[in-house]
């Protein structure tokens, strides 16, 4: 409704008043008092409106303080502590993926000595059954045999030792799964609530919708981290041989 | 191949380094040393005789792209032979790569027989060229 609109039809006129005057003048009491009860009725429909729309405006206002305080929470409680586990989810990763390098590096030179020891042992054990070797070596042999059997022994319980460490360094994935699942589970909550405020927001201003970033690119390396399958395509090369292919049609 | 090269492997995880200088060690390479970013593996490359750098792209500090263009640059480095081994799989990425002058690039994760593959063949096209 414009103020033109509202002066005709709410508020009181030249004419009404004069109108009324006239009333008055001519001792017409019921007519005067009809005047000003139609007039009173017109600013109080005015007044109600105004009323309405302030309750309405002060109910959104009540919503939107508890979403902003939730927000609030989210922002100086929950994202530092999902950081945090985050964190400690390298730092176990980190120690399995060493305990793991290290089990491997004390187990390859076990291995390596197994063959070597072996192969010698073959070479000379089928000189021995082919008759082809002096007594006197033979003797030597033997108590290499005995020497090698307890070797052998001694490395394969090793072997077992590392590979049980290798098996153990694994429980990180159980850890950091659950612990990788609820911090899905915050970005998700803290998703809604954005979704939520912007609702909220886009009823009072119209909001220019903005060019969204290109990437999750970092601006210092220019890199975009490890792809994900399913997440990233199209621009992302699948595998070592599709890198290759890129290469060899640049001529490498 | 001359296994008594001198190679330089560059990764800020520690466990990538690992890694990798475990499955130098299985192809017969012995002299390997370490850093944690290009801002540390320039100096070490200006001032030691290395045969062979392998390289990370994304590492906070100096990547490995730029450590690429700096080695290039540098007249003492120019043909120091270099593989990038990465996660960054990127179309665009790995021609940036190839401009800059890399001799090999490798997406991790990535296989022993790959990195072999890829060392067998930066020193055969090497040696291809020195002859022709």
């Amino acid at each position: 409704m414009t103020e033109t609109d509202n002066s005709k039809n709410n508020s009181m006129s030249l004419d009404d008043a004069r109108a009324l005057v006239v009333a008055l003048e001519q001792g017409d009491d019921d007519g005067a008092r009809a005047l000003v009860h139609r007039l009173a009725e017109a600013c109080e429909d005015d007044l109600f409106q105004e009323i309405g729309k302030l309750t309405r405006d002060l109910h959104e206002a009540l919503n939107q303080f508890q979403l902003d305080s939730s927000i609030v929470s989210l922002a100086q409680e929950d994202i530092p502590d999902a950081r945090e586990r985050l964190s400690y989810v390298i730092a176990m990763t980190e120690q399995a993926a060493h305990r793991t390098l290290t089990a491997v590096e004390q187990s390859v030179p076990l291995a390596q000595q197994l063959r070597e020891h072996a192969t010698d042992l073959a070479g000379r054990w089928r000189r021995f059954r082919s008759r082809d070797m002096a007594v006197e070596e033979f003797r030597e042999l033997v108590p290499q045999i005995e020497e090698f059997l307890t070797l052998a022994t001694g490395h394969a319980e090793q072997l077992s030792a590392e590979l049980s460490e290798v098996l153990m360094a694994q429980d990180f994935q159980d850890i950091t799964g659950q612990i990788i699942r609820r911090v899905i589970e915050l970005v998700q909550e803290v998703e809604t609530q954005l979704v939520r405020l912007l609702e909220t927001a886009g009823r009072y201003r119209k909001v220019e919708p903005q060019e969204r970033p290109a990437r999750l690119v970092n601006g210092d390396t220019g890199a975009y981290g490890p792809s994900v399958p399913g997440v990233d395509a199209g621009e992302v090369v699948s595998g070592q041989d599709e890198v290759d292919d890129l290469l060899s049609s640049l001529g490498f | 191949m001359d296994t008594n090269m001198k190679i330089l492997v560059v990764d800020d995880f520690s466990t990538m380094r690992r890694i990798i200088k475990n499955l130098l060690r299985d192809l017969g390479f012995t002299n390997i040393q370490e850093a944690d970013d290009g801002n540390s593996a320039l100096p070490m490359l200006q001032s030691g005789d290395f045969d062979f750098l392998i390289t990370d792209w994304n590492m906070p500090g100096m990547t490995g792209l730029d450590l690429l263009k700096a080695v290039r640059a540098d007249q003492r480095l120019a043909g120091l032979p270099v593989l990038m081994v990465t996660a960054e799989a990127k179309k665009d990425q790995i021609v940036e790569a190839a401009k800059a002058g890399v001799n090999g690039y490798i997406v991790k994760p990535f296989t022993a027989v790959t990195l072999k593959e890829k060392i067998d063949r930066i020193f055969e096209r090497m040696q291809a060229a020195a002859q022709g």
